[in-house]
């Protein structure tokens, strides 16, 4: 598919990737050696051995219930996202399609609300919310479940457009399936793609948070390394290392989820 | 009285036979969402820039917005203004770059899906992680300073540790700039028709003058769109500042979080609402720009 009239020649474009690689790879390999330093100017496994070593667990603890509450949260999160937004966003094409654009502003507009300037707004809701419903941590996930809704927005609805989700839901009902059978077993299957890709999005947001959990002093991944940080920076460090590699495997999983997806809909459609 | 609106009632039980149940029940359907929205989004922020316009006896007051003013705070929005756009000015023009050597491989490839992967992660990297790299790279002890130390004798802190400073915000920032460029921008480049550049050499024209005349003009306005999504990105990033900069506050963001975190600054109560106030003002001009031109942009995306 690369044409030769518009893409660079193969030498200019191995340089520019190369280069840009190069010097985006200097920080993520100067974390790794930081982590693999030892005390006496060498180098060695010792930090990432210590992290299973039973003597540190104390130290480390505000890092496992960190982890714990972003999972959490990360799960609550979800749930928003595919009990609530999805199914709106399935009304509003089936039923008010003229909603489109305002649902879609919506939706976007928190990527122009900095997190700081919510932070502001949600102080005095959780005051509120942990007089009524308690200081429990997953109730950051309402907080949470706005932050992503930008990024699970867009990944839901490229799917709903790939889609005729209009024949399928009136065919569906006209075979006399009620509206609840209609979206669970019949769209929910046909939109898992973006339905899987706006949770993974969700996932690696929610657990790379730090702002709102921060200034709301609850505990989360985020929170807990820069705790950490200032006792053991190597553990720190090292634990952020895996975070990355994991955030990173998932965004694979979602470009080849997303590629199959799309090869998929070229067989089928020979014309593309 | 009573019999108009018994009338209207007994109407209102026997019409919704049809036409009017049905929508009613879809819109109960929207309910919870727009309730949710509401609750966590829309109420955050009136309060947000309530809390600066209202004293907390409920009185309205200008007071705080006169705080805007400060040369501290006016410092702080030049500061943040200042980072976002030279870190957004770089992060365009080298995530353009990395999108036309893009324009060079398989778009359903290994390399591309890599680099989609890589430019999700790094996106969403700023913060405590993003901080510990560059503490790793370019802090006192980093390897990047001491590889210039002992080889060639380039002292990076001589004239103290700016990487705890604004300065030293630049380079994190870009670094997740560039690929929200690449993410960005990629579709942009990647909708330049083939067609276009062979009808630029049907008609006799050369590979510059395809860039010139067509892919530049073409793409300005996209490129112009994601620069501006990168202002705002940088300009309401908080947490790569927070972790990096404990003392001092550069920023304004920072100066939310000193202001949230200590009763009263320059002797005002509910600062950080007007600051925050002022923040949304500056990210308003910015995405409603934004919008423009992304109209113009859509124009040749199909």
């Amino acid at each position: 598919m690369s044409d030769s009239r518009l893409a660079p020649g193969r030498a200019t474009k191995w340089i520019i990737l190369l280069a840009v690689v190069a010097i985006f790879l200097v920080p993520i390999v100067s974390m790794l050696l930081f982590t693999l330093r030892s005390g006496e100017g060498g180098y060695g496994l010792g930090h990432w051995l210590g992290l299973g070593d039973p003597a540190n667990a104390g130290k480390y603890r505000p890092i496992w219930t960190g982890l714990g509450n972003s999972l959490a949260l990360a799960v609550v999160t979800v749930a928003i996202v595919l009990v609530l937004l999805a199914p709106t966003m399935i009304l509003v094409t089936l039923r008010f399609p003229r909603l489109r654009r305002p649902f879609e502003f919506l939706c976007l507009l928190p990527i122009s609300i900095p997190a700081i300037v919510l932070v502001v707004g949600l102080t005095p809701i959780y005051l509120t919310i942990g007089r009524s419903v308690g200081t429990g941590v997953w109730t950051l996930a309402f907080a949470y479940g706005v932050t992503v809704l930008p990024y699970a927005y867009r990944a839901i609805q490229s799917s709903i457009d790939a889609v005729d989700v209009k024949t399928l839901a009136e065919a569906a009902r006209s075979l006399g399936a009620g509206w609840l059978t209609v979206l669970v077993r019949v769209l929910a299957p046909n939109l898992r793609g973006g339905l899987l890709a706006a949770s993974l999005i969700s996932i690696a947001v929610v657990l790379g948070e730090f702002t709102i959990a921060s200034l709301l002093n609850r505990q989360n991944l985020q929170t807990a390394l820069f705790l950490v940080s200032r006792q053991d920076p190597y553990v720190a460090v090292a634990l952020a290392l895996l975070a990355l590699l994991f955030a990173f495997l998932l965004l694979l999983v979602i470009g080849r989820f997303g590629a199959g997806a799309k090869a998929l809909a070229g067989k089928k459609n020979p014309t593309n | 009285m009573t019999v108009a609106t018994a009338e209207s009632a007994t109407a209102g039980a026997e019409l919704p036979a049809r036409p009017r149940r049905r929508p009613s029940l879809a819109v109960a359907g929207l309910l919870p969402f727009t309730a949710y929205v509401a609750i966590f989004l829309g109420l955050p922020t009136v309060l947000a820039v309530a809390s600066g316009l209202f004293t907390d006896d409920g009185a309205f007051t200008a007071d705080n917005f006169a705080a805007l003013g400060d040369p501290v705070i006016l410092q702080g929005f030049w500061n943040s203004g200042w980072l976002s756009f030279v870190t957004a000015a770089v992060g365009a023009i080298v995530g353009a770059l990395v999108c036309y050597a893009m324009l060079g491989f398989r778009h359903d490839g290994r390399v591309r899906s890599l680099i989609d992967a890589a430019s999700g992660v790094l996106a969403q990297f700023g913060g405590v992680m993003l901080a510990f790299a560059f503490i790793a790279t370019l802090g006192l002890q980093g390897l990047v300073t001491l590889f210039l130390r002992d080889a060639f004798g380039i002292d990076l802190y001589a004239d103290g540790a700016w990487i705890y400073e604004l300065p030293g915000l630049v380079l994190p920032y870009i670094y997740f700039q560039v690929p929200l460029m690449v993410i960005t921008f990629l579709p942009a480049m990647t909708g330049l028709k083939p067609q276009w550049a062979e009808a630029n050499l049907t008609l006799g024209g050369t590979r510059r003058s395809f860039w010139f005349r067509i892919g530049f003009p073409v793409l300005a306005p996209s490129f112009f769109a994601s620069f501006l999504l990168l202002f705002a990105n940088a300009f309401s990033s908080y947490a790569t500042a927070a972790a990096l900069s404990s003392q001092g506050s550069p920023i304004i963001p920072l100066q939310i979080r000193t202001a949230l975190t200590s009763e009263t600054v320059l002797g005002r109560e509910n600062l950080a609402g007007a600051l925050a106030f002022g923040m949304i003002l500056v990210m308003a001009v910015v995405m409603g720009l934004y919008a423009l031109v992304q109209r113009r942009a859509a124009r040749w995306q199909s």
